[in-house]
């Protein structure tokens, strides 16, 4: 099938053109042994307990420098199954596309969709194509549902933070969110960032051998790293968290793109990094595991669980002052001010 | 230290914790000395962020009360401006250009700017100087909101002249800008003020130079310092305030020496100078200041939106309770205004102290003074 | 009310804009505001536009006192 041409409403109808774009450009990328046939229902076996998640993506532009919304449809799916202790097996996909979309844009993104399952080592086995009128949609939309097998009996939860356990980080932070803001916006400056999306199941798979001292982790997506951090003592009447701000990793480009800009690192969205709380006693072992991992080269330590404050998230600052860490609000948008 | 990395070490050092200390011995000796409490109020929305980001609260005295003045551009905008820009889009086919700062900032029934961002007729910029390929591109009207104080005041002329000179007759301009002198002057007259010191916004400060701020040094005027924003800066302006105060002087003075020339710089106000005259200023929370603002001048007239687009002109109208007024003069913090926390968050804020992240509300809410 | 950054000018280009740089982020900026502006010299930069030089022999002579306090505290 050509891929020069653009998506007309007919492609979403269920007719033959539908089936062209089916069969002749999108299962071709996406089969597998696992999706060996176009069918309405794939089937498959997961052993256990299953995990299921699903999200959305939106995200304009959807092409941006570091990846587009293919990787993301999948890293981010399979981040949200990895961070809970699951081992990421299957995807589907559905696809809302604006009449007009160029062709050749849906072929990177499926492109773009099969190189990132194949680095998740996950497959999509289904999926689904609406095209919405010109002007009632984004260009293209994707929403993936993920399936995953969890990696052993222990369940991740806010509610295993204690008093006293140490709070890690697994890279440093606010590349994605920067890249596509100069990308959306056009702004020349951090036009040189780029987002750092990839898969977090093999810093999640190693974090998960510490069995119980693993409390809990999530992806530092949007929000950045002060949504989860407040999401992890958000209803804890015991305990809050205490950071200290010369701990967190900030590349250059980032702090220096972020001053200009007026904006915060830390809440700013990220793809490839999460936050982790363990047990005190293996904060150590911990970290030297992200660090033998390519995406957990500099993982650190930023904070620890305490009574002082219960529920909320303290930074202890480079001066040595102390303020709370709040959750982001609003839009994140450049300012003078 | 090595040129090349001299801005990056510089920030690094000016926010190191072994540098600090020395600087908050003085200031703990000097306010004891004081004993009295002493107000000391900065008049910039980036300082009263960076005071509260670095935590430094937490660090002075308890006799040493930092007040946030007006210095927040969206802030003092009158909610009138916002329903006067969301007329244009309704009932134009302009385009609106602003900074992201007014973004979000309600107009009096709630509505705001952001929600004409997706179909391109909300565009924001990061720099006046996007306005001429901005304006190039299009074939209609394109109104920028210029708001700001004399920080960001050259920048917009300086962008007016370079798209007047490339013949851009589509490009008009809604100003609001405002100068801090003469609101420091209203935060003085007002009768029940009390204020022992001005921390003086270190960047504006780098246009208008010293000079302006003179009369802080006349009968019924208070020490005036001009403070840089990192955190030793912050630490080296309020001790340099406290300790003028401990020792009866009225001085103008400058700490923010690196960036700020006692003339100021003279090319940034001549470009002011061409295209702007001064103006009364409608501020939000204190009413009409004289001679408070810039308008551009007559031969300008028709890149003016005012007229152009026959806006109506500004007026303040508060919400019923909102206190806002009396914390902009630093009379009220924000905790002591009932509605703080309450009915007023920053996800549903009532007044203009609360509506921009530089508020002194805001500000006062997301980094927790009322809780540490 | 006015976020402002302090980089440095690494090339100046005939239409009064410079390319600046900070770490590993480089971007362009406006140099109308400053007067006889040089590549190698650090400007102060609001909203695009540098809006005057930072004096790097006043910003050392700053942070000598500070050393200076720290010692001898």
């Amino acid at each position: 099938m050509s891929t020069s041409g653009r998506i007309t409403l007919e492609h979403g109808s269920g007719g033959a053109l539908s089936r062209q774009l089916t069969e002749q450009l999108i299962y071709p990328i996406l089969k597998s042994e696992a999706y060996g046939e176009l069918a309405d229902a794939t089937s498959f076996e997961i052993p256990g307990r299953v995990y299921i998640t699903t999200d959305t993506y939106v995200v304009d532009p959807p092409f941006f420098p570091g990846g587009d919304i293919g990787t993301l449809g999948v890293f981010g799916t399979c981040n949200d199954l990895a961070v809970c202790g699951a081992r990421p097996r299957y995807l589907t996909m559905g696809l809302v596309l604006e009449e007009g979309f160029p062709t050749s844009d849906l072929k990177r993104v499926l492109e773009s969709v099969r190189r990132a399952a194949d680095r998740s080592r996950v497959r999509v086995i289904s999926g689904d194509t609406k095209v919405v009128p010109s002007g009632k949609g984004g260009g293209i939309f994707m929403n993936t549902t993920g399936v995953g097998e969890a990696l052993g009996p222990h369940l991740l939860s806010v509610k295993n933070i204690k008093s006293g356990d140490k709070v890690l980080i697994s890279g440093p932070i606010g590349s994605h969110g920067l890249a596509i803001l100069a990308a959306r916006e056009g702004l020349k400056i951090a036009a040189s960032l780029r987002s750092d999306c990839a898969p977090l199941f093999p810093l999640c798979e190693a974090l998960y051998s510490l069995g119980k001292d693993l409390r809990f982790m999530r992806d530092a997506t949007r929000g950045g790293a002060a949504a989860v951090l407040n999401e992890a003592v958000a209803n804890n009447s015991e305990c809050g968290l205490e950071i200290l701000e010369t701990a967190i990793p900030v590349p250059g480009a980032v702090a220096a793109a972020s001053d200009l800009l007026g904006l915060n690192p830390v809440e700013i969205a990220n793809e490839g990094v999460l936050i982790a709380v363990v047990a005190p006693t293996a904060a150590d072992k911990a970290i030297s595991l992200l660090r033998s991992l390519d995406t957990g080269r500099e993982a650190r330590q930023i904070g620890a669980a305490a009574g002082r404050y219960p529920g909320q998230v303290i930074l202890e600052t480079a001066v040595g002052g102390r303020r709370i860490l709040d959750l982001p609000r609003g839009l994140l948008l450049p300012r003078i001010c | 230290m090595s040129r090349s990395q001299a801005s990056t070490s510089l920030k690094q050092v000016l926010q190191d914790r072994r540098l600090a200390e020395p600087l908050l011995q003085e200031i703990e000796k000097t306010a004891a000395e004081i004993s009295r409490t002493v107000r000391i109020m900065e008049v910039c929305g980036t300082h009263t962020v960076a005071i509260r980001r670095s935590g430094i609260h937490s660090l002075l005295p308890g006799n040493v009360l930092l007040l946030s003045g007006p210095g927040c551009p969206v802030c003092v905008t009158p909610t009138s401006y916002i329903d006067n820009a969301l007329q244009l889009l309704e009932g134009t086919d302009a385009v609106v250009a602003s900074f992201g700062d007014m973004l979000k900032v309600p107009g009096s029934d709630g509505r705001n700017l952001a929600g004409y961002m997706g179909g391109g007729r909300v565009r924001i910029v990061y720099s006046p100087a996007e306005l001429l390929p901005m304006a190039g591109a299009i074939s209609g009207p394109l109104v920028f909101l210029a708001i700001g104080f004399e920080t960001t005041i050259p920048t917009v002329a300086a962008a007016f002249l370079q798209a007047r000179r490339a013949g851009l007759s589509n490009l008009y301009l809604y100003t609001a800008f405002k100068t801090v002198p003469p609101a420091l002057r209203a935060l003085l007259s007002s009768p029940d003020r009390r204020l022992d010191g001005f921390l003086l916004p270190g960047h504006v400060s780098v246009i208008i130079g010293e000079q302006p701020y003179g009369f802080l040094e006349e009968p019924g005027g208070v020490p005036g310092v001009i403070a840089g924003f990192e955190p030793l800066d912050l630490l080296q302006g309020i001790l340099a305030v406290l300790r003028q105060i401990a020792r009866g002087e009225q001085r103008v003075e400058n700490s923010y020496t690196r960036a700020v020339r006692p003339q100021g710089n003279p090319k940034a106000r001549e470009i002011m100078d061409q295209v702007l005259d001064p103006a009364d200023a409608l501020w939000r929370g204190f009413g009409e200041i004289q001679d408070s603002g810039l308008a551009l001048k007559g031969e300008y007239r028709e890149a003016d939106a005012v007229p152009h687009f026959s806006l109506p002109p500004l007026y303040n109208l508060e919400p019923p309770g909102c206190a806002c007024a009396q914390v902009l003069q630093g009379r009220l913090l924000p905790t002591e205004c009932p509605l703080f926390g309450s009915s007023c968050t920053p996800e549903a804020p009532i007044g203009p102290c609360m509506v921009s992240s530089e508020g002194t509300c805001a500000a006062s809410f997301r980094y927790g003074e009322a809780v540490l | 009310m006015c976020l402002a950054v302090p980089m440095k000018i690494v090339k100046i280009d005939s239409a009064g804009k410079a390319l600046v740089k900070q770490d590993d982020l480089e971007t362009e900026v406006d140099l109308t505001l400053i007067e006889d502006p040089k590549v190698g010299d650090y400007v102060i930069i609001h909203a695009g536009y540098a809006i005057d030089l930072l004096d790097l022999e006043e910003a050392q002579e700053r942070l000598k006192l500070f050393r200076a306090l720290e010692e001898s505290g």
